[in-house]
C-alpha cells in the first residue's frame, strides 16, 4: 500500500497531482470548521485568520482545559458529516483560498466543481475514530470563535501523520458518486434476480 | 439521612461508571461483528485501510479510557425498575453524573439550545438526555444505556406505506426495500458498518421510539419471530453485496446487523421507520443491587 507523505500548507501543484485513491498522511497545521464557522463565513464576517492555502477540518472536538496552565487538549477529534457543509464550502475556496477540506462522508457537485476550479481537495477521514486522530495531534495552538461554543469552534492543530484518503480530487472524480451510482446499480440487479428466481 | 446521602452517592456513581464504560468501549457481541467485518475485507486497499484505524482506534479508547467517538451523542436511558421506584430522583442523579463525565471529556459538550444556538456546556437541557421508563416485576433496576451520534442520527429514516416511487406496497416485501433505500441513501455517511434497528407499524412518533429500541438487543440474538428473522438476515446479506464498504469507501461490508420489530398500526397507516447506528455502538448495561452498586454489566 503506498502512502503520500504531506506537509501543510499545500502548495496548487501538489494537489493537483493528488487523485481518487490515493492515502495521504498530513502533518502541519490544520484548522477546525464545521457547521457555525461555515454559517459564519458565509454571512459575511471576516475570517478570525487568514485561511489562503489553509487546510479546513469537518471536526468538533472535545477539548478539556487545564485551568492552571490554560492550557487545552484534545481528547476526541474524528471527522464529523461534511455534506452539511455543501451550500458553503464553495465560497470559503473561492473568497478565502482554502487548499483542502478533511471531514466524512463526502460533498455534493457544488464543492467537487469549486475543487476543480480553485485547486482544491477533499480527504476522507475515518468517521469515529477519534482517538486514532486525536493521537495524531501533537498540540492545540490556539482557537479562534469559542462564542460559537467549543465543538463548534476554530481550533487551530498542530498534526503529525494525521491519516486521509483523497475521495474527491481537483479533476473532477469523486470516488463517493462513483460508488453511489455503483451501489444503486447493484441493488437494483439483486432485487430484480429475486423477483425472477 | 447519612444513609440516605450514601445510597444517593452510590447510585450516581454507578451511572457515572456505565456512561464512562459506554463512551470508551463497545460492547463484546459488537465487537465480534466488527472482528468478523476486518477479516472480509482483504480485497479493497482503502476498506482494509479503514477496518484496520477502526480497530486501532477501539483498542486506544480502551487504554486511554477516552471516547471512542468524538460525538459522544444522545444519551439515551432506557430504565426498568420496580413499582414504587421514583424517577425524578433518579433523573436528578444521572444529570449529576452527566455533568460530571462532561467536565472530565469523557462526553462532549453536546446539547444546543435549538432557538437560541447557546450550548448548554453540560449535557442537560430540554429533552437532554432522553430518559425511557419500563416499569417490571423484579426487584431490581436494570438500566442500559446509548450514546447515539448526530451522524448516524442524521440518516435515519420513515417511509409510509405504499411508496410508489420505491414500488413499495404494504407487505414484508415493501418494507425490504424502503430500508434497503436507507441503506443506499446512507452510504457512509452514517459510518458505515452501520447497524440498522426498524420498526414496522405504529405512529410516526412510536415507530421511531421502537426502532431504537431494537438497538437494545445484542447483535448475535435472534428474533422470536421467523419472517422478521428471515427479513433481518436478508437485509444484511443484500446490503452487504452493494459495495458501499466500510465508510462508504468501498468493500464488503456496509452492514453488522439489522433488528425489525413491530408495532400494531391503524388501518390507515403503516409506517416503516429505521434507526441507522454507527459501527461505533455505543451500548451498555447495569444492574444495580439494593445498595445501588453494580451488580452485573448487561452486555
Amino acid at each position: 500500500m503506498s502512502v503520500i507523505n504531506m506537509n501543510a500548507p499545500f502548495t496548487r501543484d501538489k494537489i493537483k497531482k493528488l487523485k481518487v485513491g490515493d492515502i495521504v498522511l498530513i502533518s502541519g497545521k490544520i484548522f477546525t470548521g464545521r457547521d457555525g464557522v461555515h454559517k459564519y463565513l458565509h454571512d459575511g464576517n471576516q475570517a478570525p485568520v487568514n485561511l489562503e492555502d489553509q487546510i479546513i477540518y469537518h471536526c468538533g472536538p472535545v477539548v478539556v482545559k487545564n485551568e492552571g496552565t490554560g492550557e487545552y487538549t484534545v481528547t476526541a477529534a474524528g471527522p464529523t458529516t461534511s455534506i452539511r457543509e455543501e451550500p458553503y464550502e464553495w465560497e470559503l475556496m473561492r473568497d478565502h483560498n482554502i487548499a483542502a477540506v478533511i471531514g466524512k462522508g463526502g460533498m455534493g457537485e457544488t464543492t467537487l466543481d469549486a475543487c476543480r476550479k480553485y485547486g482544491c481537495v477533499y480527504f476522507h477521514a475515518t468517521g469515529g475514530a477519534a482517538q486514532v486522530l486525536s493521537d495524531r495531534i501533537k498540540k492545540v495552538e490556539g482557537v479562534y470563535l469559542m462564542e460559537l461554543g467549543s465543538p463548534e469552534a476554530m481550533w487551530v492543530l498542530q498534526v503529525s501523520r494525521f491519516p486521509v484518503v483523497v475521495t474527491m480530487d481537483s479533476h473532477g472524480n469523486s470516488l463517493h458518486v462513483d460508488i453511489r451510482s455503483e451501489s444503486e446499480k447493484k441493488l437494483k440487479e439483486l432485487l430484480q434476480k429475486q423477483e425472477r428466481s | 439521612m447519612l444513609q440516605m446521602w450514601i445510597v444517593k452517592k452510590q447510585m450516581a456513581d454507578s451511572i457515572y461508571e456505565l456512561i464512562k464504560r459506554t463512551s470508551t468501549t463497545l460492547p463484546g457481541d459488537v465487537l465480534d461483528k466488527i472482528d468478523k467485518a476486518s477479516s472480509m475485507e482483504n480485497g479493497n486497499e482503502r476498506a482494509r485501510y479503514t477496518m484496520d484505524i477502526i480497530q486501532e482506534n477501539i483498542k486506544l479508547a480502551k487504554i486511554k479510557s477516552l471516547p471512542l467517538c468524538q460525538d459522544t451523542g444522545t444519551l439515551l436511558f432506557y430504565v426498568n425498575h420496580p413499582a414504587g421506584f421514583i424517577q425524578n430522583g433518579f433523573i436528578q442523579l444521572v444529570c449529576e453524573a452527566v455533568e460530571k463525565a462532561t467536565e472530565e471529556g469523557i462526553l462532549r459538550q453536546n446539547s444546543v439550545d435549538t432557538i437560541s444556538g447557546k450550548n448548554t456546556g453540560n449535557n442537560i437541557g430540554r429533552g437532554h438526555p432522553s430518559f425511557h421508563f419500563h416499569e417490571h416485576e423484579k426487584d431490581e433496576l436494570e438500566i442500559r444505556l446509548i450514546l447515539k451520534g448526530g451522524g448516524c442520527e442524521n440518516m435515519s429514516a420513515q417511509y409510509s406505506l405504499p411508496d410508489t416511487g420505491l414500488c413499495a406496497g404494504r407487505d414484508l416485501d415493501g418494507v425490504k426495500k424502503v430500508i434497503l433505500d436507507t441503506v443506499i441513501n446512507s452510504q457512509g455517511k452514517g459510518c458505515a458498518p452501520g447497524v440498522l434497528g426498524v420498526c414496522i407499524g405504529g405512529d410516526r412518533s412510536n415507530g421511531h421510539a421502537e426502532a431504537k429500541k431494537q438497538l437494545l438487543r445484542r447483535l448475535d440474538d435472534k428474533n422470536v419471530d421467523s419472517d422478521l428473522s428471515y427479513l433481518e438476515q436478508e437485509i444484511v446479506e443484500i446490503s452487504n453485496k452493494t459495495g458501499i464498504g466500510p465508510m462508504g469507501l468501498g468493500g464488503e461490508t456496509t452492514l453488522l446487523g439489522c433488528k425489525i420489530g413491530s408495532l400494531n398500526r391503524l388501518p390507515a397507516s403503516y409506517f416503516v421507520s429505521i434507526s441507522y447506528m454507527c459501527w461505533a455502538y455505543r451500548r451498555h448495561g447495569i444492574i444495580l443491587d439494593k445498595n445501588h452498586k453494580i451488580k452485573k454489566w448487561i452486555y
